[in-house]
């Protein structure tokens, strides 16, 4: 154990305040870590490689989809696809990704910690999520093949009369250990939040991405519990002889849908929230200007979240027994905050020295294509138009929408952030060129499945009939996923031509946040010292004392004698 | 303290409204329970944050011309590195596999979670390793 000191303001601290770290090395130290970024970068890797296994199930997916009547798997290993696809891209690869990920490497340095609140617990995270990960893909390697009742696991299909075997038990296993990460990271996000930020960073000062995160662990530790009783309910029912989600004998299976979506819904903003966050960094660091309504984000965030416990049933309507005016009236209200969020993204470019790096460029693609899958959204919020479209391509494309733009807000964040990880900058050349792959590779590989879904093709099914226009529209929705596939090539090679070649420096873009205030990459504990906070963006107060960021709402000339003293 | 206070009730407080509204509209007691614990995850940390801020003076954090140097001092005590996390991952992936592969699974499975707990605890006492 050490004792960790609060570096004093500007002394370089060659005595105290940080210690050279002696500590085991390559295996073993991966292994013995509780340094967050260590923990953060491994976190970043696994779920890197899970989003190139769930994309690889995805091509196979849509390579059988590109006739009608193609045999390039079975029905059965088709059913085990899109569960393992849908499975590894939610449980696996978004949310580790935001809220283990970069998220565990950069709240703590945004808000001038030297670690996580629990430097163990966050280590266990890790191992329960790389546990419960493998555990859940070791589904394949079973004589019965991987769970394939879709990832949503609808009672009574998932019961053990008509999805019997391993690979399901094993979706189960993977998901309780992967769920208990998720929690404990929850509490460690918060705990940090709360109690570890440097002097001077109040509640109101902390960048955005660390308000989110904040939000993100609260709704976290208010969602993930209920999937896990859940699941245990599950497990039960399926090996214990319980009832408690089959009519036989006195259960509800309806109360699968609700317990699944009370945390399904929350989760899509637990998986959103984190990329909302990261672009609100990147977009105001690009145009060269503080972010446009800093209170009116925090406020949109919490109302997001808060809004968000109160929508589940929107993914039930068709039922028949949930509440439709409550359900609807509630998820048409969760435009109000969002749209907040894309007028302020807008307002902070509008009139700004826009930047056009690829992590500005990914941050723009996240905001476009997230506007299109939240406007379906609203359209699906609708009970009378879901009755139409529930089950059909429509919600694919929506979802596909939403999730393909945080894959965009991810890699925004990775060429913003890579460089304070490792020390060394991408090269731009390569990302832009991967940017127009994927932006343009995700529209075209929505967008026709938005006309399939009107159209009325159903989700989930491996043949369907010879028509000529779904044909069509099915080759194009290919077209687009290779590119997509491509683009993730593009990015691989991008990681190894650039390995170690470009030098970042501490601030290669003249950010404005704590963590570009220590060195690339950050010492053991963050810190050797540590700027005055007087607002939002010490790094750049202190870097350009002569445009110091004012307290918020004020402006210069209008009557603020003292910009250097900012009250909240 | 006092804002992480009013946030948590604040969340709290919506939960609250949002359960009652439901509860009594649709009768559906599923979704009604789970929003009341929503909202009792907003009012414990949330009342137990109040309850200290109005016990304690703002803290540096709390401060907004609080100095970095008025907040200088240990700040806490971290560990450099730790086995037991890692015994404990591979303790609990057993005991998942045991509801997969069978229950003898349990028993190196519970003995490392065991083995962690004792080890985890006691190295806190100790101080560890850097
Ligand atoms: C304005 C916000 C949003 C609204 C109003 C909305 C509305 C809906 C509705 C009503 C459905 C159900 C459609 C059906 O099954 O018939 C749905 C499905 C879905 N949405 Fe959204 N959504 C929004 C944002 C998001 C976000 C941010 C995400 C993910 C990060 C997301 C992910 C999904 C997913 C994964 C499904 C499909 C679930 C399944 O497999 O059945 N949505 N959405
Ligand atoms: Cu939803």
């Amino acid at each position: 154990m050490t004792d960790v000191l609060n570096p004093p303001v500007t002394t370089p601290s060659d005595d105290h305040g940080h210690e050279e770290h002696h500590g085991p090395t390559g295996i073993l130290k991966w292994i013995t870590t509780t340094d967050h970024k260590v923990i953060g970068l491994s976190y970043t890797v696994t779920s890197v490689l899970m989003l190139v296994i769930g994309g690889l199930f995805a091509e196979i997916i849509r390579f059988q989809l590109a006739t009608p009547n193609a045999n390039l798997v079975s029905l059965a290993q088709y059913n085990e696809l899109f569960t393992m696809h849908g499975s590894v891209m939610i449980y696996l690869f978004a949310g580790p990704f935001a809220f283990g990920g970069l998220a565990n490497i950069i709240v703590p340095i945004q808000i001038g910690a030297p670690d996580m609140a629990f430097p163990r617990l966050n280590a266990l995270s890790y191992w329960l999520y790389l546990t419960g990960a493998i555990t859940m893909l070791a589904g394949f390697f079973t004589a019965g093949g991987a769970a394939n009742f879709g990832w949503v696991a609808y009672a009574p299909l998932s019961n053990s009369i008509n999805t019997p075997g391993a690979g399901a038990d094993l979706w189960i296993g993977g998901l309780l250990l992967t769920g208990f990460s998720a929690i404990f990271t929850g509490v460690n996000l918060t705990a940090t939040i709360f109690y570890l930020r440097a002097p001077g960073m109040t509640m109101f000062r902390m960048p955005i991405f660390t308000w989110n995160m904040l939000v993100t662990g609260i709704l976290i530790l208010l969602a993930f519990p209920v999937l896990t009783a859940g699941l245990v309910m599950l497990y039960c029912d399926r090996h214990f002889g319980t009832h408690i989600y089959s009519v036989t004998g006195g259960g509800v299976p309806v109360l699968w849908q609700h317990i699944f979506w009370f945390w399904g819904h929350p989760e899509v903003y637990i998986l959103a929230l984190p990329f909302f966050g990261m672009v609100t960094e990147i977009i105001p660091v690009f145009s060269r200007k503080p972010v446009f309504g800093y209170k009116g984000m925090i406020f949109a965030t919490l109302s997001i979240a808060a809004l968000s416990l109160g929508v589940w049933a929107h993914h039930m309507f068709t039922t028949g027994v949930v509440l439709l005016p409550f359900f609807s009236i509630m998820s048409l209200l969760i435009a109000v905050p969002t749209g907040i969020k894309i007028f302020n993204w807008i307002g902070t470019m509008w009139r700004g020295q826009i930047w056009f790096s690829t992590a500005m460029l990914m941050a723009i693609g996240f905001v476009v294509t997230f506007l299109i899958g939240g406007l379906t959204g609203i359209y699906l919020a609708s009970p009378p138009l879901d009755f139409f479209t529930h089950d059909t391509y429509f919600v694919v494309a929506h979802f596909h929408s939403v999730v393909m733009a945080l894959v965009l807000g991810g890699m925004a964040g990775l060429y913003y952030w890579g460089p304070k990880i490792t020390g060394y900058l991408l090269n731009e050349r390569y990302g832009k060129i991967q940017f127009w792959f994927l932006f343009i590779g995700t529209q075209v590989f929505t967008f026709p499945q938005y006309l399939l879904g009107l159209r009325g093709m159903p989700r989930r099914v491996a043949i369907y009939a010879h028509d000529p226009q779904w044909k069509l529209l099915n080759d194009w929705s290919t077209i687009g996923a290779i590119l997509i596939g491509v683009s993730t090539l593009i990015f691989v090679v991008n990681v190894a031509v650039s390995w170690k070649k470009y030098p970042a420096g501490d601030n290669p873009w003249d950010a404005h946040t704590l963590e570009w205030f220590t060195t690339s990459p950050p010492p053991h504990h963050n810190f050797y010292r540590l700027p005055q906070i007087r607002s939002e963006r010490p790094t750049w107060d202190y870097n350009h004392p002569e445009h110091r960021s004012l307290g918020h709402g004020k402006h210069p000339g209008l009557g603020d004698p003292h910009p250097e003293v900012v009250e909240d | 303290m006092k804002a992480e206070a009013k946030l948590m009730l604040g969340l709290g407080l919506f939960f609250g409204l949002m359960c009652a509204v439901y509860w009594n509209w649709s009768l559906e007691n599923a979704g009604g329970v789970m929003m009341f614990a929503g909202m009792l995850l907003g009012f414990l940390p949330g009342g137990y944050f109040y309850w200290w801020s109005r016990r304690m003076k703002a803290r540096p954090e709390d401060d907004p011309y609080a100095t970095q140097a008025g907040g200088a001092g240990v700040i806490g005590s971290f560990p450099g590195t730790s086995i037991w996390p890692f015994t404990m991952g591979m303790g609990a992936f057993l005991v998942v596999l045991a509801l997969v592969f069978g229950i003898w699974f349990l028993i190196p499975g519970l003995g490392l979670v065991g083995w962690a707990v004792l080890g985890g605890t006691s190295e806190g006492r100790r101080g560890g390793k850097v």
